[in-house]
């Protein structure tokens, strides 16, 4: 993994496509990194598909946008179809496998299968897909790790839904820890 | 230095204006800088500030000058099509001399266009936009913490010459992320003897006024105004220069742009080539002496632009002509990519202008 690591998240509205993005972004600055998270504003992001791109590096970061990502995290068929032909030869695709049938066709990447839809239905927080999915990112990415989690999700986690804090971590966690 | 936070590029613009003393803010809804205006409904009424959701763009920048007339800090914030509405309202803050930050997150045009990023606003804020001879500061900040750092000085300057400054972004720099710092240190106050304050019967009416009947008074009042302008020429032209001293390409792009040109320069330099950039911060006044300067040592000049080139008729100019200026654009929402600078990097060294 170079010092640079450019990811693209994407699937539909609602999702926490962005939250997720936001996570990693807040993640990379208390690691004392360079970081850039741009959202996709478009009409598609008013309940069809949304992304965000997020940068994570030890330089300075030029432009924010990522056109050909390190590390894709697909949550729908849509996003799938739409950008994996972008990453990067030798790059990571996750995959959210219990809403995509599709297996990934490039044969040059590190793809991961994950049923995080199921899994987030079975442990009681169907709304977290998004994190178990980024715990996987988590364990794969050389440069990523389970450090600052906790002080990440205080960030992105808003006071007003601080009860949430303790199932995102277990999100996480159970992403982390998923063996395929 | 305080902690850094992530903030969006119109969040940061929004929370830099409050720290400047800015404690009134009118706007009208648009994508792509909403966010400006929801942070300052949030955070207004929490310090007694007066924020105010106008009925239309125009309410809004009248109500501005209403404000500014009483010399109080004050903004206003909009996207392209509600800039151009706002355009009458910015003539009459020149006319009377008032000062005013407006802030334009630029979108797709012309017309209503698309909401997508665009840098097509590039004559609009630096000619005019407005009827009359006027100028307008022009800030153009390329990270989240120049949204906030520029905003701050765009109130400094507003106030140290009496009129509207203006933070010309898009609508990636409004929507992004980034890490910022809000300590936006000692605020310069500056007096203002002119303002509307009410008299208590112990002075004389002070008028704020852009009406002169008589056209040798409306003369002079324009003559002055282009002093003012020239001081602002003299002194407070901004610019970043990126290895620009062995450069014999010299890219010139301000804003987003700015930084995809940067990922292309970087792999450039990596093949070889001697490119360097001039990164215009205020695009008015325009870093002409620079860019002249470097026209004597670079052997052609691109310019990047998400409009259909605006801004390298400043650079022509600027250069008088002396070398070749290329375009690399894209328009109507479309962001250049690093590759499509690359290529032209690539093609002008090989083939543009001649020793």
């Amino acid at each position: 993994m170079s010092k640079t690591c450019r990811l693209l998240f994407a699937g539909f509205g609602g999702q926490g496509i962005l939250f997720a993005g936001k996570f990693l972004a807040y993640k990379g600055l208390i690691e004392d990194k360079q970081v850039s998270w741009l959202p996709s504003y478009g009409p598609e992001m008013r309940g069809g598909t949304a992304n965000c791109s997020v940068i994570i590096s030890d330089e300075p970061i030029g432009s924010p946008i990522v056109d050909a990502p390190d590390v894709l995290i697909a949550m729908n068929l849509p996003s799938l179809e739409k950008y994996e032909n972008s990453v990067v030869s030798g790059g990571k695709i996750f995959v959210d496998s219990t809403l995509i049938d599709k297996k990934v066709e490039r044969t040059d990447v590190d793809v991961y299968y994950i049923p995080a839809t199921q899994m987030a239905y079975d442990n009681n927080i169907k709304t977290l897909a998004n994190m178990i999915i980024t715990g996987k990112v988590l364990k794969e990415v050389e440069s990523f790790s389970l450090d600052n989690v906790d002080a990440a999700l205080k960030k992105v986690v808003s006071a007003r839904k601080i009860e949430l804090l303790g199932v995102n971590e277990t999100a996480i966690k159970s992403g982390y820890d998923y063996a395929e | 230095m305080s902690e850094k936070v992530l903030m969006k590029g119109n969040e940061a613009i929004a929370e830099a204006a409050i720290q400047a003393g800015c404690h009134h803010y009118f706007g009208y809804p648009i994508t792509p800088q909403t966010e400006v205006a929801a942070y300052m409904a949030k955070r207004m009424p929490k310090i007694g500030g007066t924020f105010l959701q106008a009925e239309s763009e125009v309410s809004a920048i009248n109500m501005v000058i209403g404000v500014a007339s009483t010399g109080k800090r004050v903004m206003t914030s909009s996207s392209s099509p509600g800039v151009s509405l706002k355009a009458e309202g910015i003539s009459y803050l020149a006319g009377c001399d008032l000062p005013a930050v407006v802030v334009n997150v630029q979108r797709g045009g012309p017309g209503l266009g698309g909401i997508q990023p665009s840098q097509s606003d590039y004559f609009q804020s630096t000619k005019g936009g407005g009827h009359g001879d006027y100028r307008n500061i022009v800030l153009a900040p390329s990270s989240v913490q120049e949204m906030a750092s520029l905003t701050v000085k765009a109130f400094d300057l507003a106030d140290k010459y009496s009129m509207v400054s203006m933070i010309l972004a898009d609508g990636t720099m409004g929507q992004m992320m980034e890490p910022v710092s809000l300590d936006v240190g000692e605020v310069t106050k500056y007096e203002k003897p002119w303002a509307l304050t009410g008299t208590k019967c112990e002075r004389e009416h002070n008028i704020v006024n852009s009406l002169y009947l008589k056209p040798e008074e409306l003369e002079i009042k324009n003559f002055e105004r282009y002093e003012k302008y020239k001081a602002i020429e003299e002194n407070e032209v901004m610019y970043e220069e990126y290895l620009m001293d062995d450069a014999e390409v010299c890219v010139v792009a301000f804003g987003i742009t700015s930084r995809v040109a940067k990922n292309a320069i970087n792999e450039a330099r990596a093949n070889g080539v001697k490119v360097g950039m001039i990164r215009p911060i205020t695009v008015w006044p325009f870093p002409k002496k620079v860019l002249e300067a470097a026209a004597d040592k670079c052997k052609a000049f691109i310019c990047v632009e998400m409009s259909m080139g605006q801004m390298i008729e400043d650079v022509e100019l600027a250069i008088r002509c002396k070398k070749p200026v290329y375009l690399c654009n894209r328009v109507g929402g479309m962001i250049p990519t690093p590759e499509e600078v690359l290529a032209k990097i690539n093609e002008v060294n090989e083939n543009g202008g001649a020793f």
